[in-house]
């Protein structure tokens, strides 16, 4: 085999080349959404794919999401890969009856008969300016349905390995791209078709003070926030959670085992969401490893605001600092 | 509510600058009318009375298993239960007229068809008794969607499932079915106008019974027929009678083979009443009044083609006292798989939601385990 030439890419263009390595690879992936076809999606994700593959295999939908996520259900169950895109997350709403009453039960109802093998891919988040009901970081809503995996990469290289894995999954998943770290910043990636693994976390950088544990856009918040700590002599250990369901609470539990502090960072709105979540796992599994209250640096529980608030919404780097130092600082009172 | 129809914004007689876009009709098929008289000519499959005869046994079938199936849960040995009493010409016909290798995409009134493909009376009645083994048709037809019960969804997978026989050019043709009730929903005009959009290999039968639970027809709609829904998206559109098992096999299989062959989809309504309750959890004595229910007997499908048979002297009550005690022999012995199936692993509510079992719910699927094993010993 030749020795593939790094390339450097965006996150969006790393999309873009997972779903093109995998079309190559396996006849059976389909993709699907609006304006997928001769747009290449409003984000450019698709650009090329009808192109090379023909419109059999990548299709413009009508302007119908429960449409897209209903047919992607039936084509899975006839051995199809669908990977159907939602243009933003906002609209994603409709999906739900399909994904929670169809997709991620479809194996387990028919006991083991029919399957659904199929992608619901997504942009999400905020911080572009966009408007209403373009902003929405919904994840924890899917992550409450059993029987659905739900990855968000946050970097290039792991969007390129994780939708590969995600496509290669017979199972359902949806994958949520941060969108305002589609074009942010360039990575050196080879297109040889290695896929990274789902349900792990990602430690992206080791430290033994502190555990700030996110995914999605927030992790470069973060990454900044780690960097300015270690200026300051804190080591903090970066957790990038990739995939929300199933959570791997194994390699955040022998993150704050070693720490006995940490962090967690969301978009989302605050309440009854995967940091809730993460929380409650760590409280129950690993109460007495800490030194600190577990804490959380998030959106607030309010509609994502239109562009012009959304800076008080979103979690800023600054926040993350203030947070790891109040952490940072606590001492436990006196019994 | 009286129904009132909006008058044309504008009419053709106004003058010149008014003109006609598009003009459509709706046809209504019926060969075997209400007094089991022949109207028109039938068609020459249908002349043939062992085909007739087939069907008589088939919607006979349905019914006393249906009775059973209904009997069971008013005894606690099975759980809600919608009955297809007064529907089973529908679910006959369209069995009959799919080909194996096709792909249904069934609601719940369709046990006729499931029964017709290939799926076992005990599955039906698994199903029905809470067991997910019921959706298995392990000798059955192995591509079709599990009964659905999410209304209407099963209509926008049927198209996923024609898309999929669209992209590998096959000879297939996905069938699904739905309830009057259904066509209120964005699960059935979606899927609709997509079929169109790109003739997909499909059809749609909605059974018409009248009622979707306590709401009739004319609260769910001002439109004249169903069937003219689907002029809006493009495909053709009919009606047939219902009850009359030889219209439905015959438009059926027109449909389906039109699609086979290119032609694209095609949406029929079939015109029946609910003869029952919707499901044994409901009481229609609440809000149906009983003297539709009694006109409605009066032209249900199974005493319609019997007395055709009768007339035409190809049918006796001899030949129905063996047809009957043939349909009980076959119903108690699946009664009996049923009851006495062996229960699931208990494992299997975690073991066949992912294809591996993620590492993150060992722990809960072990739990489960240990508190059946504690159960175990207590008793």
């Amino acid at each position: 085999m030749t020795k593939m030439p790094p390339l450097q890419k965006t996150l969006v263009e790393a999309v873009n080349l997972a779903l093109s390595h995998e079309m190559r690879r396996d006849e059976s992936v389909v993709i699907l959404g609006e304006d997928v076809g001769i747009n290449g999606g409003v984000f450019r994700a698709t650009e090329g794919l009808r192109e090379e593959f023909g419109v059999r295999r990548v299709f413009d939908t009508p302007l119908a999401e429960a449409l897209i996520a209903g047919i992607a259900v039936g084509m899975s169950t006839q051995g199809l890969k669908p990977v159907a895109e939602i243009q933003f997350m906002g609209f994603i709403f409709s999906t739900l009856e399909h994904i929670a009453c169809h997709a991620s039960r479809m194996r387990n109802r028919t006991r083991g008969r029919l399957h659904c093998p199929l992608v619901i891919r997504a942009p999400y988040g905020g911080g572009i300016h966009a408007p209403e009901h373009h902003s929405e970081s919904t994840e924890a809503m899917f992550a409450h349905i059993p029987g659905l995996r739900v990855v968000i990469p946050s970097s290039p290289k792991r969007t390129y390995g994780l939708l590969l894995s995600a496509i290669r999954n017979p199972d359902p998943v949806i994958f949520l791209e941060p969108k305002r770290i589609y074009r942010a910043s360039k990575q050196e990636l080879i297109d040889d078709g290695e896929s990274l693994p789902l349900d792990v976390c990602f430690t992206l950088r080791e430290g033994s003070d502190i555990t700030l544990i996110t995914w999605g856009a927030m992790v470069n918040d973060t990454l900044k926030a780690a960097d300015q700590l270690l200026q300051l002599g804190i080591g903090a250990e970066v957790i990038d959670v990739a995939t929300i369901k199933p959570l791997d609470i194994e390699t955040i539990l022998c993150s704050v085992e070693k720490t006995g502090r940490c962090v967690i960072i969301h978009e989302a709105a605050r309440s009854f969401g995967v940091g809730a979540e993460i929380s409650a796992q760590i409280a129950e599994r690993g109460l007495f490893y800490l030194k600190a209250p577990i804490a959380r640096v998030t959106g607030y529980d309010t509609p994502m605001p239109y562009y012009k608030n959304e800076s008080h919404y979103m979690p800023s780097v600054q926040d993350i600092l203030d947070c790891a130092e109040q952490t940072l600082d606590f001492v436990r009172p006196a019994a | 509510m009286p129904l009132q129809r909006s008058a044309p914004l504008a009419k053709k007689d106004q003058g010149d600058h008014v003109h006609t876009a598009a003009e459509f009709s709706v046809s209504y098929t019926q060969y075997l009318n209400a007094q089991s008289d022949i109207v028109g000519e039938l068609p020459s499959w249908a002349q043939d009375l062992e085909v007739l005869e087939k069907f008589y046994r088939m919607m006979t079938l349905t019914r006393l298993f249906d009775k059973k199936a209904v009997a069971l849960q008013r005894t606690g040995q099975m759980g809600t239960y919608p009955s297809c009493l007064g529907q089973e010409a529908i679910a006959t016909g369209l069995g009959y007229a799919m080909q194996a290798t096709d792909v249904f995409a069934p609601y719940y009134r369709d046990q006729a068809t499931q029964l017709i493909r290939g799926v076992k009376m005990e599955e039906i009645l698994l199903y029905w008794g809470g067991d997910e083994r019921g959706s298995l048709y392990a000798e059955g037809p192995s591509q079709d969607l599990p009964i659905c019960v999410p209304i209407a969804t099963q209509i926008t997978h049927a198209a996923g499932v024609a898309t999929a026989m669209k992209i590998r050019h096959e000879k297939r043709v996905a069938v699904t079915t739905c309830g009057d009730g259904a066509t209120s929903r964005g699960d059935f005009y979606e899927p609709l106008n997509l079929a169109g959009a790109w003739q997909l290999p499909m059809v749609i039968l909605v059974n018409n019974n009248q009622w979707a639970i306590s709401v009739p027809l004319e609260i769910q709609t001002a439109s004249e027929t169903i069937a003219q829904k689907a002029i809006a998206a493009g495909i053709p559109g009919e009606q047939v009678d219902g009850n009359d098992v030889i219209a439905v096999y015959e438009r059926c299989h027109q449909a389906i083979e039109r699609a086979r062959s290119g032609k694209g989809p095609t949406l029929i309504e079939a015109i029946t009443y609910r003869l029952c309750d919707h499901t044994t959890a409901d009481d229609a004595t609440r809000y149906r009044p009983p003297d539709g229910l009694k006109e409605a007997w009066k032209i249900e499908p199974i005493k319609r083609l019997q007395t055709y048979l009768h007339k035409q002297g190809h049918w006796n009550e001899t030949k129905e006292q063996d047809l009957i005690s043939d349909c009980e022999k076959q119903i108690n012995q699946a009664v009996n798989n049923y009851l006495s199936a062996p229960p699931q692993a208990e494992q299997d509510l975690f073991d066949y939601l992912f294809e591996e079992t993620p590492n993150a719910m060992l722990e809960q699927r072990q739990h489960m385990l240990d508190k059946i094993a504690v159960e175990r010993i207590a008793k």
